[in-house]
């Protein structure tokens, strides 16, 4: 039985150039002080990498439980190999917290099952994936934003609290090649329901109604076109004046490089996939006039890296089904807050999210009732109530692997310390030889 | 009486800090088990800090004490929570075909206890 140590040592490591897996900004600057098993120190991180860093040491206890109760490594693939045999509607979810080789062996497992596979992407920027296959996404990496951007536009999205180094990083205040005075040669637009923390950061904050962001981008995409608009109506509708949209447009159309990033309050609220739409397509309008590219702001370290992967396994980036031995797509039937809520799925297998915290109740609940399997370096609500939870290495502090920062570039890891748990790969790299082999019997003793 | 609000649940540095430090800890649930008000609100219905309120729409209650939203945070008739239990508790399971949980922006009811 493998179990936890908390055998510290001394030994003082200093590791350059780690990477934070927290946010999607995947900052790969971080100098970290590493003593035996505990890091010490995390230079440039912020606060969330900090938080990451500083309390990701050995966890206590087993590396497997049963029931509730430890178990072998061993003991507990072969149960969940056996629950997602046995099962006839097997979901997998999760992965956004996990490198790109351990979510390459979830896609194949549910292939052998003949289950779904879903990300955390589908309650997040499931509504993006569904409205760049759509309108397409004009886009360019963080880099290009640092060396040309000169019009930084944020839209429901909250940097200074979910991605802090954004601004400092990537967007805001870097000198790039074709900014060489950093901030000065930006500006900087906040549009939100709420006078977020990161409005203090803009040079422009439009303040608009809540749930109208499909109308106020409308109203952008109109004035692009030199549409004549209203003034009352889109006054009402949006909550701010004509002439302050028609201002807005003007400094969008004088600049030389334009980026939108947009968050889950676009992609959260009412008309979802329509709001993204809506955006993109201002984004692409805009390219009539200047240079204008939109990014999602992605908020777990490697949930693009999940988009990427089930991408090329699949043909499709999230909500995928393979219960008929091909992939299918179809947000709003394979995805995971739909196949629990629906009752339909009948067993589970969670890699690296906590659904038992965040999901819809009727999702919750159903989650509960049925056998599933958790995999989490914590735990969490999710792994209490697991039929068999592992507690794993946490990629990026204990394992080496590959993340996708939120712009698609892929990005080594650096760990600081080994952990005596097993990684998600070799959990997962395990559970899919078993499940192969009991595939292989049941196919044998039905033919 | 109850009054009519939109809520928006919602990221925050302490509530990310929390999943990193535990989310058993008194960092995340605090943050995650308070709503926040916007003050003239507040006034409005006569409610201090720390009021302990009703919020509750189709799909369930909660029961949870306010606090003011700081730095002109939110404009009056919006509330703000952090993710996390209780927030879910309010989420609906139909995504309309989109696989996404209507999260943010949803009609509620609040009344004090
Ligand atoms: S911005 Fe994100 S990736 Fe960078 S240090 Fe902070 S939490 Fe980590």
């Amino acid at each position: 039985m493998a179990t936890a140590s908390d055998n510290a040592g001394t030994e003082l490591k200093i590791v350059e150039d780690a990477t934070c897996t927290f946010c999607g900004c995947v900052c790969d600057d971080i100098e970290l002080k590493v003593e035996g098993h505990t890091i010490k120190e995390a230079k440039r991180a912020c606060v969330l990498g900090k938080a990451w860093f500083l309390n990701h040491d050995i966890e206590p206890g087993p590396s497997c439980r049963i029931d509730s109760q430890p178990a072998t490594v061993e003991e507990g693939i072969e149960r969940a190999a056996r629950i997602l045999t046995d099962a006839k509607y097997p979901i997998i979810y999760g992965l956004s917290d996990s490198p790109c080789e351990a979510q390459r062996k979830a896609v194949s497992i549910a292939d052998w099952i003949g289950g779904t596979v879903d990300t955390t992407t589908s309650v997040c920027h499931g509504p993006s994936g569904m409205a760049f296959q759509g309108v397409g996404e004009v886009t360019c990496t963080l880099g290009e934003v640092l060396n040309r951007g000169d019009m930084i536009m944020f839209w429901g999205s909250n940097p200074a609290e979910s991605h802090p180094r954004h601004f400092t990083k990537y967007s805001l205040m870097p000198k790039g090649l074709f900014t060489p005075n950093g901030r000065k040669d930006r500006t900087c637009v906040i549009v939100d329901v709420r006078k977020t923390k990161s409005a203090k950061a803009a040079d422009i904050f439009i303040q608009i109604k809540p749930r109208k962001d499909f109308e106020a981008l409308w109203t952008l995409r109109a004035l692009a076109r030199g549409i004549e608009l209203d003034p009352e109506l889109v006054e009402s509708e949006t909550g701010t004046p004509l002439a302050q949209w028609q201002e807005l447009m003007d400094k969008m159309k004088a600049s030389k490089f334009g980026v939108i990033f947009f968050g889950m309050g676009l992609t959260m609220t009412r008309g979802k996939h329509c709001n993204s739409e809506a955006l993109l397509a201002l984004t692409r309008d805009m390219n009539a006039h200047t240079r204008f590219v939109a990014k999602p702001n992605r908020g777990h370290g490697n949930v693009t890296g999940a988009d990427n992967v089930v991408s090329w396994r699949t043909g499709y980036p999230f909500g995928v089904s393979l219960t008929r031995g091909y992939p299918r797509f179809n947000p709003g039937e394979y995805t995971t807050a739909d196949t629990l809520s629906q009752r339909e799925a009948d067993a589970a297998l969670i890699v690296a999210s906590d659904p038992m915290a965040n999901f819809p109740q009727p999702a919750r609940e159903h989650l509960a009732s049925i056998p599933y399997i958790a995999l989490d370096p914590k735990e969490t609500p999710t792994t209490k109530s697991a039929a068999v939870s592992f507690t794993v290495a946490t990629y990026g502090i204990n394992t080496t692997g590959t993340v996708y920062r939120m712009d698609d570039v892929p990005i080594p890891l650096r760990p600081a310390f080994e952990s005596p748990h097993p990684s998600d790969y070799d959990v997962l790299s395990a559970l899919e030889k078993r499940v192969k082999e009991l595939k292989a019997q049941q196919f044998a003793a039905h033919n | 009486m109850s009054q009519s609000f939109i809520l928006i649940p919602g990221r925050t540095s302490k509530q990310g800090c929390g999943i990193s430090e535990g989310k058993d800890g008194d960092g995340y649930q605090g943050e995650i088990n308070t709503l926040q008000v916007a003050p003239e609100d507040m006034e409005r219905l006569g409610l201090a800090e720390g009021d302990q309120v009703r919020v509750r729409n189709e799909h369930g209650q909660i029961e949870l004490p306010i606090k003011a939203a700081k730095g002109g945070e939110l404009p009056p008739g919006l509330l703000f929570i952090a993710y996390g239990d209780l927030s879910c508790r309010l989420m609906g399971g139909d995504t309309h075909g989109s696989g996404m949980p209507t999260s943010k922006g949803m009609d509620v009811e609040l009344e004090k206890i």
